[in-house]
Parts: C-alpha cells; sequence; structure tokens
C-alpha cells in the first residue's frame, strides 16, 4: 500500500475564509457605529492626526458562553523555573478595559479592540449622512467621483475572483466539449471589476455659526467644536466643492476664517439676531438662492437678547434655505430639563410644522452624534435629541 | 515549489515515513499537501476544510493571520484525523522545517489511528463537513443568510453541551421510550434482547407514573435536547442544531487528549529527526525549531507540547530503569513504583493507546516534573487596590489535582435540562451541577438569551454561589436572578 502522497499544487477556489473575515469586520463597524456617540466626542479623536489608529475596544464579538466566573478560579500556569508562593504574574485587566488583540482566551476579558484609522472611522461616520433636501440649482455643476464594482473581467486578483460566474464559466465550457461537469480550468476565472463613476454635484453652501459670547463655557465651546469638526470633515469628504461660510456671534457677528472660528471664545452678551442678519447679507450678496443649496446652523446656549426678532429672520431664511437648523447646547438648570432654554422655546412654537427647520438639545457628548444625524439626514423632520 | 524542490521533498518523506515505521508507530497513508499560509489559517481557524461559513471563524482567521503577519505566531503544520489521514504543510516553511513537520505528523497519525478515544471517530468527516456546509449554504438561500446567521449564533453559543460520553452508537430515546424505560423501573441495559427479559419476568403490573416530568432523567444533552423536544422549530433548524452536535461529537477525542497529542507528536518528531542524517546546519535549525515549539507556557497558561512531551520522555526514562534517585517516584496513590528496565517504548506505546488527558495527567504528572516544567496554581488577589494575579500554591499535588480540576468536562460547566414543562407552562429549566465554581452570571444572562430564541418560551438556570442557590430567568427580553 502507497504509504504517502504529495500535492504542491492545490487548486483554491474554496476560500470562505475571506468572506466570513469581511462578515466579522462588518459586524465589528456595525457595533463601532452603534456606539459612535460616545466614540466621535471623544477629545483625543478629534484632536487627532491624519493616519492616526484610532482602537476602540468592542465588546459583543464573541459568542456568549455559559462559564464559570473567572475572577472566582483558581487556576495552573507553567513559568520558565523557580516560581515561587505569593509571585506576582502580572495585573489583572479591571472591568471595562481592553486587553488587546487575544482577549477571550485571556482571563476575564472579552473585548475585541477594532483599530481604525481616523479616515475608516469618519467614513462610518458619515456613510448615513447627507445634505438634506438637496436640490438641482443653479449651472456651476460640481462633479463627484466614485468606484462602483458594475463589471467583469478575465484577470484580476484572487480577492476579487467572482465564484459563481466562474463555475457558471466552467460549466458552459464543459458542456461545449461535451462532457458536462465542474472542472475549473484557468480560463474559466471571472473576476469582478470596478469603474469610475462621474456624477454632477449640486452647488450647495453652508453657513456654520457660533455663540461666542460670555455665557459658553468650556462644555459649550467643546460641543461646538466637536460638531462642527464632524460637519467639516463630513462635507470635505461627500461634498468636495461645497462652499463654506464661518461666522461668530456674540452682540455682533463676523465672517471669519476656519481657524479663528474653532479658536476659544468672546465674552460679553448675546444677540444672535445678528448672525441671522449677518447671514442673509452674504447670501443677498454671493448666493444666489436659486442657484445654492443653502444651509445655515447655528449653536447657541439659548441665552439671547431679543428671540423674536430671531424668529422673524429664522422665517425669512426658511423661505429661501433648504433646511435650518439650530443646536442648542443645555447648560445649567436646562441640562436638567426636558424644554429647551427660551430661544429654544421661541423656535420650538414659531416652526412646530415647519419641515425645514431642524431643532436639536445637546446634553452632553455623546448627544454631538444624534445632533448631526438629525441635521444631515435625507428626510429631516423635527427633532429632538434625548 | 520547483520540480526539483518537489523531488527531495518526496524523497525526505518516504525516509522520514520508513523512519517512523522502524520505530513501531503505525500510521494511515498520509496524503501530504503544500500550500499557501492563507489555506493554513483558512484550516486553522474552522478546524476541518470546507466547513460552514460563520463569521466566528472569520474573525479567528483575521486574528490568526494578522499574528503570522505581524511575526508573533506561526502554524507550521495542520493535520486532520481522518483515512487517509490529511497533513498540510505552509509553502514557505524551509525543507528543514518541512521534514520537521512531517515527523511531527506522523506522531498525530498514529495517535489519531491508535489511542483508544479515537476508536469511534468518523473517518471520513472531511466529507460530512463539507456535506453540512453545503446544506447551510442551501438554506441561506432559502430563508436568508442573517436569518441562518442569527440560529448559528444561538447554537454555537451552546455547542459544547451535548453529552460528552457518547459514542457514535448512541441514539437518544423518544419520550415514549423513556417512559417504557421508566416503568419497567431496572438498570438492565437496552439491548435487542430486552422482551425476553419480559417474558421470563412474567406479566407484572408497572408501577404507576409518578407525575409528569420530562425528561424523566436530567439530561445532559442539551443540544440533541433542543433538537427534538423545542417546540417551535422548524425542520431545517433542527437539522442545523443536529450537524453542529455531529461536529462537536467528532472533535471530542481531540479535545479530551490535546496534550498527550501533542505530546507524542513532539516526542516523534525529536525522534526521528534526531536520527536522521542532517547537515550540521540543518541539525541547529532543527534544534532551535525544536526548543520554539517546547517552551514553557504563558505564565498563565500550561504549553501542552511541553508539558506532553516531557511526561512521555519521563515515561520512558523510568520504564527504562533510569529513575533519578533523588527524587521521590510514587504512583497515583502515593505507592513506590516498581523499577521496571527496558520497557520504556514498550510503556509509551501502551499508553497513547490507552489514556487520555485526564489519566495521562493523573498516573505519570509527577512531583518530579511538576517542579522541573516550573507548574503552579495561581488567582486573582486584591493588593493595595490593585487586582493582579499571584501564585498560590506549588505543591504538587494541589497543582496537579487543580490541573485536573480545571479539565473536567472540558473546563465547561456541567448543564443539564431538569424540566421541559416548568412551572407548568412549557418553560425550561436547567440545572448546573455545581461544584464550587460559580458561574459568571453576565455571560450566563446573554448565552440564556440564546437558548431562549431556541425555545422561545421563558428559560431558567439554577445554579449556586456560596452555598446559596441561585434562579437565573431570561424570557427573551429580561433577565432575572433571584436567590432562593
Amino acid at each position: 500500500m502507497q504509504r504517502f502522497s504529495l500535492s504542491t499544487d492545490t487548486c483554491d477556489l474554496h476560500r470562505r475564509a475571506e468572506r466570513d473575515r469581511k462578515r466579522h469586520n462588518d459586524k465589528v463597524k456595525e457595533i463601532i457605529k452603534e456606539n459612535l456617540g460616545g466614540i466621535i466626542s471623544q477629545q483625543d479623536i478629534i484632536t487627532a492626526d491624519k493616519g492616526k489608529i484610532v482602537k476602540i475596544p468592542v465588546r459583543g464579538l464573541e459568542l456568549p458562553r455559559i462559564r464559570f466566573d473567572n475572577d472566582e478560579r483558581e487556576r495552573v500556569g507553567q513559568g520558565g523555573g523557580g516560581t515561587k508562593q505569593g509571585d506576582v504574574l502580572g495585573r489583572a485587566p479591571q472591568e471595562g478595559e481592553g486587553a488587546g488583540k487575544q482577549a477571550g482566551q485571556e482571563a476575564g476579558v472579552d473585548f475585541y479592540e477594532a483599530e481604525l484609522t481616523l479616515e475608516e472611522l469618519t467614513d462610518l461616520v458619515f456613510e448615513d449622512l447627507h445634505l438634506p433636501n438637496l436640490e438641482d440649482r443653479g449651472v456651476k455643476q460640481i462633479m463627484s467621483e466614485h468606484a462602483e464594482f458594475n463589471s467583469i473581467t478575465k484577470r484580476g486578483i484572487a480577492s476579487n475572483l467572482d465564484r459563481k460566474r466562474t463555475l457558471l464559466e466552467a460549466y458552459k465550457r464543459n458542456a461545449r466539449e461535451g462532457k458536462p461537469g465542474w472542472n475549473i480550468k484557468n480560463e474559466d476565472r471571472r473576476y469582478k471589476s470596478w469603474e469610475v463613476v462621474t456624477e454632477p454635484q449640486r452647488n450647495a453652501v453652508i453657513f456654520a455659526m457660533r455663540d461666542v459670547s460670555g455665557s459658553m463655557g468650556e462644555f459649550e465651546a467643546y460641543i461646538c467644536r466637536s460638531f462642527y469638526f464632524w460637519m467639516l470633515r463630513f462635507l470635505r469628504k461627500k461634498y468636495s466643492n461645497a462652499e463654506i461660510v464661518f461666522i461668530t456671534c456674540h452682540t455682533e457677528a463676523k465672517e471669519v476664517d476656519e481657524h479663528s472660528f474653532f479658536a476659544l471664545g468672546d465674552s460679553g452678551g448675546t444677540r444672535m439676531s445678528e448672525a441671522y442678519r449677518l447671514a442673509m447679507h452674504i447670501i443677498e450678496q454671493r448666493y444666489n438662492p436659486r442657484e445654492w443649496n443653502i444651509y445655515p446652523f447655528l449653536f447657541s446656549d439659548g441665552y439671547n437678547w431679543g428671540d423674536s426678532e430671531c424668529v422673524d429672520l429664522m422665517r425669512s431664511l426658511v423661505d429661501i434655505c433648504n433646511l435650518v437648523g439650530y443646536g442648542e447646547i443645555a447648560n445649567d438648570i436646562w441640562s436638567q430639563s426636558p424644554h429647551f432654554a427660551p430661544l429654544g422655546q421661541a423656535y420650538e412654537e414659531a416652526f412646530a410644522d415647519e419641515k425645514r427647520v431642524c431643532l436639536v438639545k445637546i446634553n452632553n457628548k455623546e448627544d454631538v452624534w444624534p445632533a448631526l444625524k438629525a441635521f444631515f439626514s435625507k428626510h429631516p423632520e423635527l427633532q429632538e435629541v434625548s | 515549489m520547483t520540480h526539483a524542490e518537489r523531488e527531495y521533498l518526496e524523497k525526505w518523506i518516504d525516509i522520514i515515513t520508513e523512519a517512523a515505521a522502524g520505530y513501531g508507530l503505525d500510521c494511515y497513508p498520509t496524503h501530504f499537501e503544500v500550500v499557501p499560509d492563507y489555506v493554513i489559517y483558512e484550516l486553522g481557524s474552522y478546524s476541518l476544510p470546507a466547513r460552514f461559513s460563520h463569521w466566528t471563524f472569520g474573525r479567528d482567521y483575521h486574528r490568526q493571520k494578522t499574528s503570522y503577519e505581524y511575526g508573533m505566531s506561526k502554524i507550521y503544520e495542520i493535520v486532520f484525523n481522518t483515512d487517509p489521514c490529511q497533513a498540510f504543510l505552509m509553502d514557505s516553511n524551509s525543507m528543514l522545517s518541512h521534514k520537521f513537520v512531517v515527523a511531527h505528523v506522523l506522531g498525530h497519525n498514529d495517535f489519531f489511528k491508535n489511542n483508544v478515544y479515537f476508536e469511534h471517530t468518523d473517518r471520513r468527516m472531511i466529507e460530512k463537513v463539507r456535506l453540512h456546509s453545503n446544506r447551510i449554504h442551501k438554506y441561506e438561500e432559502e430563508f436568508g443568510p442573517l436569518v441562518v446567521e442569527e440560529f448559528l449564533d444561538s447554537v454555537l453559543s451552546i455547542e459544547e453541551h451535548f453529552d460528552t460520553g457518547l459514542t457514535a452508537q448512541f441514539r437518544r430515546k423518544t419520550p415514549e421510550e423513556y417512559e417504557a424505560d421508566r416503568l419497567r423501573g431496572d438498570q438492565k441495559p437496552a439491548t435487542e434482547y430486552d422482551d425476553l427479559w419480559d417474558i421470563a419476568e412474567g406479566d407484572d403490573p408497572p408501577e404507576p407514573p409518578k407525575g409528569r416530568k420530562f425528561p424523566p432523567e436530567p439530561e445532559k444533552d442539551l443540544l440533541g435536547f433542543l433538537r427534538d423536544y423545542a417546540p417551535e422549530l422548524e425542520k431545517w433548524q433542527r437539522d442545523i442544531i443536529n450537524m453542529i452536535r455531529e461536529e462537536m461529537i467528532y472533535f471530542i477525542p481531540q479535545m479530551r487528549t490535546k496534550i498527550m497529542n501533542e505530546g507524542w507528536a513532539s516526542f516523534w518528531h525529536e525522534r526521528i529527526m534526531t536520527n536522521l542524517e542532517l547537515t550540521p546546519e540543518e541539525h541547529i535549525e532543527f534544534r532551535k525549531l525544536h526548543s520554539s515549539v517546547l517552551s514553557p507556557g504563558s505564565k498563565m497558561s500550561i504549553n501542552p507540547y511541553y508539558v506532553g512531551y516531557n511526561i512521555f520522555r519521563d515515561i520512558e526514562r523510568r520504564w527504562n530503569g533510569e529513575g533519578d534517585p533523588e527524587l521521590p517516584e510514587e504512583d497515583w496513590r502515593g505507592e513506590r513504583l516498581q523499577r521496571p528496565t527496558g520497557e520504556g517504548m514498550k510503556k509509551i506505546f501502551d499508553v497513547r493507546r490507552d489514556e487520555a488527558d485526564t489519566s495521562f495527567l493523573r498516573k505519570y504528572l509527577t512531583q518530579g516534573l511538576i517542579k522541573q516544567l516550573d507548574m503552579y496554581t495561581y488567582k486573582k488577589e486584591e493588593v493595595n487596590g490593585e487586582d493582579l494575579w499571584v501564585v498560590q500554591d506549588t505543591d504538587w499535588r494541589k497543582v496537579r489535582d487543580s490541573l485536573l480540576e480545571g479539565m473536567t468536562n472540558f473546563g465547561i460547566p456541567m448543564i443539564y435540562v431538569e424540566d421541559a414543562d416548568y412551572d407548568r407552562h412549557g418553560e425550561l429549566l436547567l440545572v448546573h451541577a455545581y461544584d464550587g465554581k460559580p458561574l459568571d452570571a453576565d455571560y450566563t444572562a446573554r448565552t440564556l438569551k440564546y437558548i431562549h430564541s431556541l425555545w422561545k418560551r421563558p428559560v431558567h438556570l439554577q445554579t449556586q454561589r456560596d452555598d446559596q442557590t441561585i434562579h437565573f430567568r431570561h424570557d427573551g427580553e429580561t433577565f432575572t436572578e433571584t436567590e432562593l
């Protein structure tokens, strides 16, 4: 009897591992997406450099089992020699602490640490965000490009192998050759391929407005910056040619550059109507509403002089804009209350049935993400966060 | 691999196979396949070729392959318990590594063929799991991949809970058979001649039934029980439970003999390689490779290769009459061992045939070995507000007993189906056979949720913590924990 055989040229059409690996990665992303609220408001992510790896502990990617409580259990280990009673082997991981890739096999830890680049995280954040109610306006068409897997070639890389088509081709060829079956030859292989699709983009301008008065403390400023940080990334990624106008406002409104916009606040009183007035003025000068999709957003703590003036100005903005957003960062008593502060309340009463107005209340860092979703979902409706 | 390389390897496989046979290794024919790294890692993470698709395998594949790409770990070989035995070698291995791996594989091959616990394994399991995979794929097409995935998640979370004492011949009893056995009320084994006993004993009136609890006896085979009695499962779902259960049964002997199997293969790769005609460079490379495989564990665990290898070496030495006079040599009862001479080789072959890890360790992990291998017990302790892993004991009996204790039921809590009509509401009552080690409540809660998705009615689990009886309950939405 032959005691052994050797083969060195295995055909490898059976690559389910890549498919399952992708499914696992998708699940990791699903979980990250569910927890984006907590992740994207972290200081170190906002200040991160491009290309930085963000480590996110993810739970739930182990199937649960009925198992013993590891904290209570005595187990057996093995050292390099001379280990004595009382020797310390290491620090036990704390509750909620990740412990690297091999987690799950080590004691008491069931966290999987997903590693994403900031860019990948950004893609996840923006996957479902859109400029709402975008319409064809004007002549200054902007083109955007993206890749689509939509064709089949005879040459390609292994990971793009289209197994179904390959089998089909093999079956057809075998039938042609008069010996039906699934014998696969190199010539049968088919690969998925992509084409770059170009799509016209519409003109859009975004007004990023921010309350920089004395009542805007460190927390309020942080929320504001955090929201606009992600908004800018999102716009530059998906609508690379959209224009952005930065306005800061206390008792006077100023158009500023991006850098000063993100710098720390000012002091003094608050007249948010000035910001709207300046926005109106800029629209009249530079952005004809027949040619531009217009999106003004304002962030304030809701302590303001002249709320009715704001309501009037906002009403005239609604007539010419696709969506008008107001984000109220709750401080003091308002963070404990389900209601808006006076400015927000005035808007709420005035625009209860207006689909083009989006009001959001932000109580804590985790609310930044729902705010982004509220403003940049495809069909915005009047929403309140938390 | 070039033609010349292939011929060279073939020549050496022949030499090594010849050498193995010369030592008395009794192997199935082996089919060696040289494959790229990703195939090795795919095989490693699915445990069998062409097994069904699931994201947990994809996760393991990702982890193993990443770890390999970062140079942190490497799988040299994958071998499957089939006839002919199938072994896969990584194409980036050096020729010396190939020789090393071939010798190691033949050790596994002999073990699969001759260890008594493998006697009933299905040697055509690769064909079977391929069919399983096709069926599951068909269900994905019919019912949707996400529906099937969710169902697999539930089943896989309890895949360890079947009756580990099963052999391939086992057949479940129907409720009627259970009832009939119970009424018969004796301990006689059920055989095809059972009816003769009935004739012989005449027509004694059976005892009246004492209530209608089902299952009449606690049932350890949770998977089998759900497959047969979960009230609302569809046919394809029962089929999936059955397939997973069959695959798990196939893996049982390997789980049971991990330390022995790796120890045996390592023992033989060393014996064979040491006596081959290798160049001095090859000898050095072999020694490096050998010591990288056979090194102590990670402080928090033991290395089964290292422990098993040293036990086999120790047995051979002792049965050859080369005891170490400085170390007391006692058997597991504490009695002094009779020193045989010249029987080392015969003895290790007997051990590889007759034992599983638990008996192997109990009989042959001696005081001297535990000291030599620097084994200890450890536990979590709070020191100055910090949780640390602290060595508890190095006493050999305590270490050995703790090791064996951890291997009871493969280190998995023993769960029984107690009542399938709990509270007369068709709820499922499970009982944990508590042996002093409490359950992880959080994990248990999440698993119960999965069991609920199979049983479709509230699921209960009774266990203990510090002499207190605890009752867990999950109704699909909420989990409650009550102290009784």
